[in-house]
């Protein structure tokens, strides 16, 4: 079954008198348990397929279907429920609640769904320590490195045993090491736990880690392909 | 909903201290200013108390009842059985305190050198004690001893104007129901002194017996006054003792039979509302600034939890939360410094320097701030009302950012 159908897709922006063209037609079909990333440069497009998808954003024209349910048709509620049971998202800034710790951080979206508090925390604990913050649950985000931010975004987005997680330039802040650590984990989320992941990065070593490379410029797919994943090695 | 709420109540918490001087800065702000409207409304009470209290000292009652003539043509033609039957049972019953049935006639009432015109009072002493009626200072001689008593009590200001004084003898004169002159001699056995001098000149006590003798009019009295010690809750009990007292007499409320008085109650409570709102508005820019300011330091986390799926509606929530703990604090810590200041002055503060100006309006030399519950939960209820009102800007605005703005906002 498909977990993300886009037929079509427009969406234009105006800066002053300009008008910009950030989706021009674009049209593509995502598997369940994909792990797909967009690849392309700046202004490419690749940030606002994404946010379409996730319902942040709504597109001018065009089908949009996420988890069988026409995102496009929803209204603004719906969309926000659609996103708090059905996707995760990983930003490329972190993106953390700065007044609450890592394990209220991660338990944050489970609360909102109405997880009973007891069930909520083990479950945080849980994911936590599966992206290697063990020990590190009641630290605030301030004082968190980088990357170990990025983990507990990563812990929120997978916490609730979402559909699909939608990542916009993960790695985009971390240095080597962590991204390679992160990519693996997403490696292994899909894996392990059958969730679909779309990554957008212009880094060539991120896109190294995806089954599927869509390539997009000026808002148009200029390629879609399957690949043998082949990680980054860090010594 | 109720994790949903769970949420949203610890984020505002947490959020309201992320700027602790800010917030301490409004919480101060809200905290006086709700301290000043209590204290304000705390004055005005006492003010208004004080002189409805004096205006029901010569009225008197808080309830009168009359012959349907007597305010009209208030003679002795116009007078009343004294109460007896239901009536009497219904002045028995509680929340009625005391009563007192008497006769209050206008008179004339003449010294070896000088007359005055009067309004003459017969009394049973100890029922216009009951009702707080009898002169509050006798400076000379003493009060009637009962309701037979030949005697009377006169003011000092009369006195002086009829250049007459203790034990001396004086006519009174009035009219009897048939329209002919009615008087005899009496000795002045108190001279009275009242707080204002009007009260001085105008009234004179005798017997309630000797009276109605002079003025032949048998048992017969012009009026019944009450009172249940609780001027301020009059209307709900005062329909019982009309109902009792039947169509031939008229029963009014000292609303109605003193019109200026009853007006002040209700001024009284309009302006410590208007003092409120007033004060409190001055307070809500601050409040509305540090919403603001607030929402415009999170814009990007607000569109990272429109991200995760928070609706519009709790982002809304959320910010009007954390504007109602403040004003919940600064409400908190307003009625506590507004008892600590009010109650120390329940005793009186001494006011005689203006003390002219304040007898104009029907007041002592003495203000007794009365600090009341009525008005803590009025300006409870402004704060809260006016506070989440001037707050939804704010958070209307927080709510309907676009999520995918609010993500880059830098």
């Amino acid at each position: 079954m498909s977990a993300i159908v886009c037929r079509d897709l427009c969406r234009t922006y105006h800066q002053g008198e300009a008008v910009i063209t950030a989706l021009d037609h674009v049209s593509l079909e995502m598997d369940e348990g994909a792990f797909a990333c967009l690849s392309g440069p700046s202004g490419s497009g690749k940030t606002t397929l994404l946010n379409v998808m996730g319902g942040l954003d709504t597109p001018d024209s065009g089908e949009i279907t996420v988890a069988g349910r026409r995102v496009d048709q929803l209204s603004r509620g719906e969309r926000a429920d659609m996103r708090l049971h059905t996707i995760g998202f990983v930003f490329q800034s972190y993106n953390l609640i700065p007044v609450l710790s890592a394990r209220e951080n991660v338990e944050f979206v489970m609360q909102v769904q109405g997880v009973p508090a007891r069930q909520r925390r083990a479950l945080a604990d849980q994911v936590l320590a599966e992206v290697g913050l063990a020990g590190m649950e009641d630290r605030r985000p301030g004082e968190l490195s980088g990357g170990q931010q990025q983990r507990v975004a990563v812990a929120r987005a997978i916490a609730s045993k979402p559909a699909l997680v939608l990542a916009d330039e993960p790695t985009a802040n971390l240095d080597t090491r962590s991204a390679a650590q992160l990519m693996d984990l997403f490696v292994a989320l899909n894996r392990d736990r059958g969730v679909t992941f779309v990554l957008s990065t212009h880094d060539v070593r991120v896109m190294g880690y995806a089954r599927r490379l869509i390539r997009m410029r000026d808002g148009r797919i200029v390629g879609d392909e399957q690949q043998e994943p082949h990680p980054m090695k860090v010594e | 909903m109720r994790g949903s709420l769970a949420a949203i109540a610890i984020l505002a918490w947490r959020n309201l201290w992320r700027n602790h001087r800010r917030t301490l800065v409004m919480l101060l702000a809200i905290t006086v200013g709700v301290w000043a409207m209590i204290f304000m409304a705390a004055l005005m009470r006492g003010m208004t108390d004080q002189m409805v209290r004096n205006g029901l000292e010569t009225l008197p009652g808080e309830v009168q009842i009359h012959h349907p003539d007597f305010r009209r043509d208030p003679s002795v033609v116009n007078s009343m059985a004294p109460p007896s039957g239901p009536l009497l049972h219904a002045l028995q019953q509680p929340p009625v305190a005391a009563w007192s049935a008497r006769v209050r006639v206008p008179a004339v009432v003449a010294s070896e050198r000088e007359s005055r015109g009067v309004t003459l009072l017969g009394v049973d002493p100890a029922a216009e004690e009951a009702i707080g009626a009898a002169p509050g200072e006798i400076v000379a001689g003493r009060f009637l001893a009962d309701g037979d008593d030949r005697g009377l009590v006169i003011g000092a200001g009369l006195a002086r104007r009829l250049e007459t004084g203790l034990g001396k003898r004086v006519v009174i004169m009035s009219q009897d129901p048939d329209n002919n002159v009615a008087e005899r001699g009496a000795r002045i056995v108190g001279v009275y002194r009242a707080r204002f001098e009007d009260t001085e000149e105008r009234f004179v006590y005798g017997g309630r017996a000797a009276v109605q003798e002079m003025l032949g009019i048998g048992a017969q009295v012009t009026e019944v006054a009450l009172t249940a010690n609780d001027y301020r809750h009059t209307g709900d009990w005062y329909p019982r003792i009309a109902a009792a007292a039947g169509d031939g007499l008229e029963v009014l409320p000292w609303t109605e039979l003193n019109s200026y008085l009853g007006a002040m109650l209700a001024l009284q409570d309009g302006f410590s509302l208007v003092f409120m709102v007033v004060i409190f508005l001055s307070l809500s820019f601050g409040l509305v600034n540090t919403l603001v300011m607030a929402v415009f330091e999170r814009v990007r986390e607000i569109g990272l939890m429109q991200a995760l799926g928070m609706r519009p509606g709790l982002i809304l929530a959320q910010v009007l939360l954390e504007s109602l703990y403040l004003l919940c604090l600064g409400l908190l810590a307003g009625n506590v410094l507004a008892v600590a200041t009010i109650k120390p002055l329940e005793s009186g503060i001494d006011i005689s320097k203006v003390a002219e100006g304040m007898a104009m309006m029907g007041m002592g030399t003495t203000l007794y701030p009365a600090l009341s519950t009525w008005d803590m939960a009025m300006s409870t209820a402004v704060v809260v009302i006016l506070g989440l009102l001037a707050s939804i800007l704010p958070a209307w605005r927080a709510a309907r950012l676009d999520p995918v703005i609010a993500l880059n906002k830098t």
